[in-house]
């Protein structure tokens, strides 16, 4: 068999077989069980003495959010501030200057809102200290974040009437301290042990064979490294990613990378069937899930190994696949499994370019972000799926005689009017976002800019069109990778991106969680025969048919102008 | 005889109305409430002005009998939308207008007051002229001219033309059963009516306006549908709006005409137009059904209910416990037992006594005709002795009464139960029956046996509703022995023995503790918190006017079976809308594959690969599309009305089916219907 396939069809197995254990311990540090990490109870208690939080006081739904909202906008101000000012801080041994102010707001809203997109490169745009202290403590706290109020949402489930969600503040200590900082330091020891740096020394300079001097940019960073992936950040301590040899420098360590992407998220599908009991429910949306994730990485890895068909026609053999942008250390099909982990998960790391992806697998990894709940990111794809859910569940509880219930809680105007209002929003971020940077693109392409419009795109025709869609989606799906041949770090792209960003992130988790506290806070109705079965593949088949009807259908347009047009143009 | 009802779904008449009033409702205020049609109505607003723009000398929007053909669709689809609201109003104002027709203006007999207090001075007025408050008397042969309730006397009343059935009812004043219906005719006796309602306020006024929209609430239901079918729309809006910057930007001008199909087609006109039509055929429904509701929500609810509280009498067993055997004590013959039971019933008016006499049959009656005379003294039942019987002028005392009851006198007078008698005394409660012990001179005769009979197919009628998911409670004042019996025969899941009143509204507040939905029925006075406090609460037309207020539903047929078809049709109601929904929107997948080739054919030939129906041309694509659209509207109008047939195979069967049908089916029939209409239309173009 051919190593290349085996090597993603290993990964894949060793990543299930990893998150369904860790998906049981997930559901029993939430529920106050006994776990073998309970030696950090002293730390946590220490913060919330600290902080002075009292850990146990239950949140409606209200008093969570606000609390999440408000931790996160301090936070905006923290690092925006020490973005800004990043030359006159300590730790910067390169002497990197500080950044402009809309590319501070760009990046500053980009790692708060845990999608990472990075309009600067890390080796001369950042410094060793607001590379730790801003962005990978960022990479964690929006990874705790999403998990938080992921947690709020299963105990809003879990209960058969109750307007308690939770503590926030408990919860948001807890996956750090259980959950992202273990893992992280078994990912980054992994890391530092095959070889990437993490030093607090300035660049090397070394002499390569040729005879050049090559300053080489290092730095502290295996721990962000572990972080990025495992809290589905995907912002990379270096501007190539994972493709930078530091970041990942062998086939282990990609493998390494590629489960730490998506472990926790698909832990955490298993994790809500062990903490709210009904472990069948959890398959299903397991199993709808992996369906998608499954056939996107079929098209993928059989788009790019089959080669360009462009090259093909010139006569020269492909047997490598289509090897532009990608790390001849890797290959193709695992570059094509990378681009579709990545985007499912809105994690956003790359360890090739996006941008040099056969039409048809960049079409797949734009339509995996629009529907941005394959797995997900820690925490918050499932609670897009949580929308999904709500959805599916109004039109086939209807198809069964009955006013819609969802987990013996009736579905009525105002969850609807919620669940309504955030799959239009997104719809309209992508679509709206995307629309106004071509009507830009065509109408003022030489409006007087830093970059002029004009200058924005580095291919013409279709595939320049999915480079602008592809950054809309990507910010609004919180994910951060880029077709990397748009030219945005410029006012335009850094406001809007930083705007969509904002949005995008945090509108989709208020939804779900306030539609989890309004349904939780209803009288509960026993189920009977009558009531629809929301555990049963039946109901899958509807999530699925709501997935790809609202969701993919709603973007058949602009798909089929980029990706589908090139395509079939390339044939 | 039952009312006649409609067969057919389009009576020429109500077409000719339906579609006058489809122009009607072209009104923007009206159409302003519908948001998913209202947008359609615009488009078309804009496809008229784009029509003008072109026939004024525009080049770039296209032919100007293409941009007319769009327009015209655009307006048909308008009209058949409101020929869906329009037909479905026609028909249940159709069926209201039927029953009030009984309540033609009749000459009242109306009782003036002389002073403070009403005296028998009639004056003859129209029904129209009372008024709330206002007595009228009613003697045989006269129409009822109002409902009322009757404050004295007691009459005999043919009901037929309300509920179909011919058999005469006894209203008498005081008591559960003092309600009379305008339109209904007085066969015997005098009675003297109040007027409870003013004219065009009685429930059917209500139910009418209801149906005809003045007063048409959306349903919970139904708001949070027009959400997500509004949130639909917007979506659609945007891949619309957005397509204009997209088009530039790979060079291709769209025509208006373009724009406005693709929105059209996309969005889910389908249920949006046919929304309304779905609510006002579940009210027509349960009118059809004789049920009379007091809002749509109702009707939804009834869909939901988890629990039914059913009356033993009536429901289950037919009407109430019948005589099924004499039984003589080992030394008595069984004529003479039989006569001495009939004696003791004769004057006894109580169902059971009845039908102790209908079973004797004539010899029976006869023998103990010779016996009676003038000086015969009726005992009736009383709670102390919990027996009746009579005295007989030339001494015999013959009692009748609960085995206890009896044997309490009986030994008081030395004597004793004969063992043959107890024995069989205690079979028959063992069977779910109540024995009557009955005595002569406190000697022990023999026993009549008393059963329910239990209604032929009732119980698969509780089986279909445990698969729908609906428990179900028997209500009875039997005790809990005999209540156990019959709800196991019966196949009910759950009874409420020896009930009271209060029992029943404990019950309900019980279950609706639990979060479920419980529906009951009832008629009397005292039944009327329970229907007030029950989710859906059926009131028999013949009961009292405060429980017909209570409740939301009124039953014209009296009949406690209803609830059975209530649920269904609630059930049908919800499922209507949700199919309805899934085969509007998997509609989408054909049409942008007949539409987005058709937009960008001209500047990306190779999208000619998406144009998978090989529709003729772009032109002809985008009618084809809008045209479909269009008349799936009427095609689909039938399934509105009648709704989607509820079948109890349990949920997820259920939701399978209906997947299947609906949603393939929904993906599946519109490619063959636009194929076949762009090969219709390339004969022309």
């Amino acid at each position: 068999m051919n190593t290349d396939l085996l090597g993603v069809i290993v990964t894949f197995a060793i990543t299930v077989l990893l998150s369904y254990p860790l998906g049981r311990y997930i559901a029993r540090v939430f529920k106050g069980e006994k776990t073998w990490l309970d030696f950090m109870a002293p730390l946590e208690r220490l913060i919330f003495r600290l902080c002075g939080i009292d850990p146990k006081k239950g949140m409606n739904w209200k008093e969570f959010l606000k609390a999440m909202l408000t931790i996160n906008l301090l936070w905006f101000v923290y690092g925006f501030f020490l973005l800004m000012h990043q030359d006159k801080l300590p730790l910067n041994p390169d002497g990197n200057p500080g950044q402009t102010p809309d590319l501070a707001f760009n990046s500053i809203v980009s790692f708060v809102t845990n999608t990472n997109l990075q309009d600067y490169s890390g080796e001369s745009g950042a410094t060793y200290l607001t590379q730790l202290l801003v962005f990978t403590f960022l990479q964690f706290t929006s990874a705790a974040t999403g998990i938080a109020c992921l947690i709020a949402l299963f105990n809003g489930l879990r209960e058969k009437t109750t307007n308690n969600l939770g503590n926030f503040w408990s919860i948001f200590v807890k996956s750090i301290t259980r959950l992202l900082l273990p893992l992280s330091i078994v990912v980054s020891v992994i890391l530092v042990f095959n070889g990437t740096p993490s030093s607090f020394k300035g660049k090397d300079t070394i002499i390569t064979m040729q005879g050049d001097t090559v300053q080489v940019s290092r730095g502290p960073a295996a721990a962000m490294i572990a972080i990025k992936q495992l809290g589905t950040n995907g912002g990379g301590y270096f501007g190539a990613n994972s493709a930078h040899p530091f970041e990942n420098p062998t086939y282990l360590t990609n493998m390494v990378e590629l489960i730490s992407i998506v472990l926790i998220s698909m832990a955490l599908v298993f994790a809500l069937g062990f903490y709210i009991r009904k472990k069948k429910f959890a398959y299903i949306i397991f199993g709808v899930m992996s369906l998608f994730f499954v056939l996107f990485c079929i098209n993928n890895i059989y788009f790019e190994s089959k080669g360009n068909p462009a090259i093909a026609r010139l006569g020269i053999a492909q047997h490598t696949g289509s090897m532009e942008g990608k790390e001849v250390r890797f290959g193709a099909a695992s570059t094509a499994y990378w681009s579709v982990i990545t985007t499912s998960t809105s994690n956003g790391s790359v360890n090739g370019m996006h941008d040099s992806l056969m039409p048809l697998s960049g079409g797949i990894v734009i339509l995996d972000m629009m529907i941005n709940a394959l797995y997900g990111g820690v925490g918050v794809g499932l609670l897009n799926y949580y929308i999904y859910i709500i959805i599916a569940v109004f039109i086939a509880g209807l198809m069964v005689g009955r006013t819609p219930e969802f987990m013996g809680h009736k579905v009525e105007a105002r969850e609807v009017k919620i669940a309504a209002l955030v799959t239009l929003l997104c719809a309209f971020l992508i679509k709206g976002g995307t629309a106004l940077a071509s009507y830009i693109f065509v109408h003022h392409p030489n409006a007087d800019w830093a970059v002029k419009p004009s200058g924005w795109l580095n291919n013409p025709g279709f595939h320049g069109f999915s480079e602008m869609l592809y950054q809309y989606t990507s910010s609004t799906a919180n994910n951060g990778s880029g077709f990397e041949g748009l030219a945005d770090n410029n006012v335009f792209w850094n406001v809007t991106a930083g705007v969509v960003m904002i949005l995008a992130r945090f509108i989709p988790i208020i939804g779900p969680v306030a539609i989890g506290g309004l349904l939780a806070n209803k009288k509960f109705i026993p189920e009977s025969a009558g009531t629809l079965q929301t555990d049963s593949v039946t109901f899958g088949v509807m999530t699925i048919a709501v997935i790809v009807i609202i969701t993919a259908l709603s973007y058949f347009p602009p798909l089929a102008l980029g990706p589908v047009a090139e395509y079939l143009n390339m044939r | 005889m039952r009312r006649k009802r409609q067969s057919s779904l389009f009576p020429r008449d109500l077409v000719a109305e339906a579609f006058k009033q489809s122009f009607v409702k072209l009104k923007p205020g009206v159409m302003l409430k519908n948001p998913v049609m209202f947008t359609v109505y615009i488009g078309t607003i804009i496809m008229l002005g784009v029509c003008i723009w072109i026939a004024a000398g525009e080049l770039s929007q296209g032919r100007l009998a293409y941009n007319i053909a769009i327009f015209t669709v655009l307006l048909i689809t308008l009209l058949f939308a409101n020929f869906a609201e329009a037909i479905a109003e026609a028909r249940g104002k159709a069926q209201a207008d039927s029953l009030r027709k009984t309540r033609e203006d009749t000459p009242a007999k109306k009782v003036f007051p002389v002073g403070e207090i009403y005296v028998d001075e009639v004056k003859i007025v129209p029904s129209s002229q009372l008024r709330k408050g206002d007595m009228f008397l009613c003697e045989a042969g006269d129409i009822i001219p109002m409902d009322g309730e009757i404050i004295e006397g007691l009459a005999t009343i043919d009901e037929s033309a309300i509920t179909g059935e011919s058999a005469p009812v006894i209203r008498e004043a005081g008591g559960d059963k003092s309600s009379v219906t305008g339109g209904t005719k007085v066969l015997s006796d005098k009675i003297k009516v109040k007027v409870t309602t003013d004219p065009g306020e009685s429930f059917l006024d209500k139910m009418i306006a209801l149906v005809e929209g003045a007063s048409r609430q959306k349903t919970p239901n139904e708001i949070a549908l027009t959400i997500l079918l509004a949130s639909f729309t917007i979506i659609f809006l945007i891949v619309c709006v957005t397509l204009k910057p997209f088009a530039d930007y790979a060079n291709t001008p769209i025509t208006i005409a373009a724009f406005v199909s693709l929105y059209v087609c996309l969005i889910p006109t389908t249920i949006g137009g046919l929304l309304s039509a779905i609510g006002i055929a579940g009210m027509d429904r349960a009118l059809r059904a004789n049920v009379i509701t007091k809002s749509g929500k109702a009707v939804e609810t009834a869909g939901d209910l988890d629990t039914l509280l059913l009356d033993k009498t009536g429901t289950i067993t037919i009407g109430n416990r019948k005589a099924t055997h004499f039984w003589p004590a080992a030394d008595i013959d069984s004529n003479v037992f039989m006569e001495a039971c009939v004696l003791a019933s004769l004057a006894d008016e109580t169902p059971e006594g009845k039908s102790i006499v209908e079973l004797a049959g004539e010899n029976g009656v006869k023998a103990a005709a010779l016996q009676s005379g003038k000086s015969m003294k009726f005992i009736p039942f009383t709670a102390e002795t919990r027996s009746s019987g009579i005295d007989m002028p030339d001494g015999p005392r013959i009692r009748k009464g609960a085995a206890d009851a009896i044997r309490h006198f009986v030994q008081r007078s030395g004597n004793t139960i004969p063992a043959d008698t107890d024995a069989r005394v205690r079979e028959i409660a063992g069977n779910g029956g109540t024995p009557l012990v009955v005595s002569r001179n406190d000697m022990v005769m023999g026993v009549i046996e008393l059963q329910d009979i239990i209604k032929p197919g009732i119980h698969e009628r509780f089986d279909r509703l445990r698969k729908m998911g609906v428990k179900t409670v028997m209500v009875t004042g039997d005790n809990p022995l005999t209540a156990k019996y019959i709800a196991g025969k019966a196949g009910v899941d759950d009874f409420i023995a020896e009930a009271r009143p209060e029992d029943k509204m404990n019950y309900i507040r019980k279950e609706q503790q639990g979060g479920k939905l419980v529906a009951m029925m009832g008629d009397g006075t005292n039944d009327a918190p329970a229907l007030a406090q029950a989710d859906v609460g059926v009131a028999m037309n013949s009961g009292t006017q405060a429980a017909k207020e209570a409740g939301n539903m009124v039953d014209l047929d009296n009949d406690p079976t209803k609830l059975i078809e209530i649920v269904e049709i609630g059930k049908q109601l919800l499922m209507t809308r949700g199919t309805l929904t899934t085969f509007s929107i998997a509609n989408d997948v054909a049409k942008y594959f007949a539409i987005v080739p058709a937009l960008f054919i001209t500047s990306i030939p190779s999208l000619q690969t998406l144009n998978i129906m090989n529709l003729k041309s772009p032109q002809s694509a985008i009618l084809s599309a809008v045209i479909f659209n269009a008349i799936i509207i009427p095609i689909l109008i039938p399934l509105a009305l009648r709704g989607v047939t509820y079948k109890p195979i349990g949920a997820s069967a259920l939701l399978r089916r209906n997947l299947m049908i609906y949603g393939l089916g929904g993906i599946i029939v519109p490619f063959i219907g636009i194929k076949a209409i762009d090969l219709l239309l390339a004969l022309f173009m």
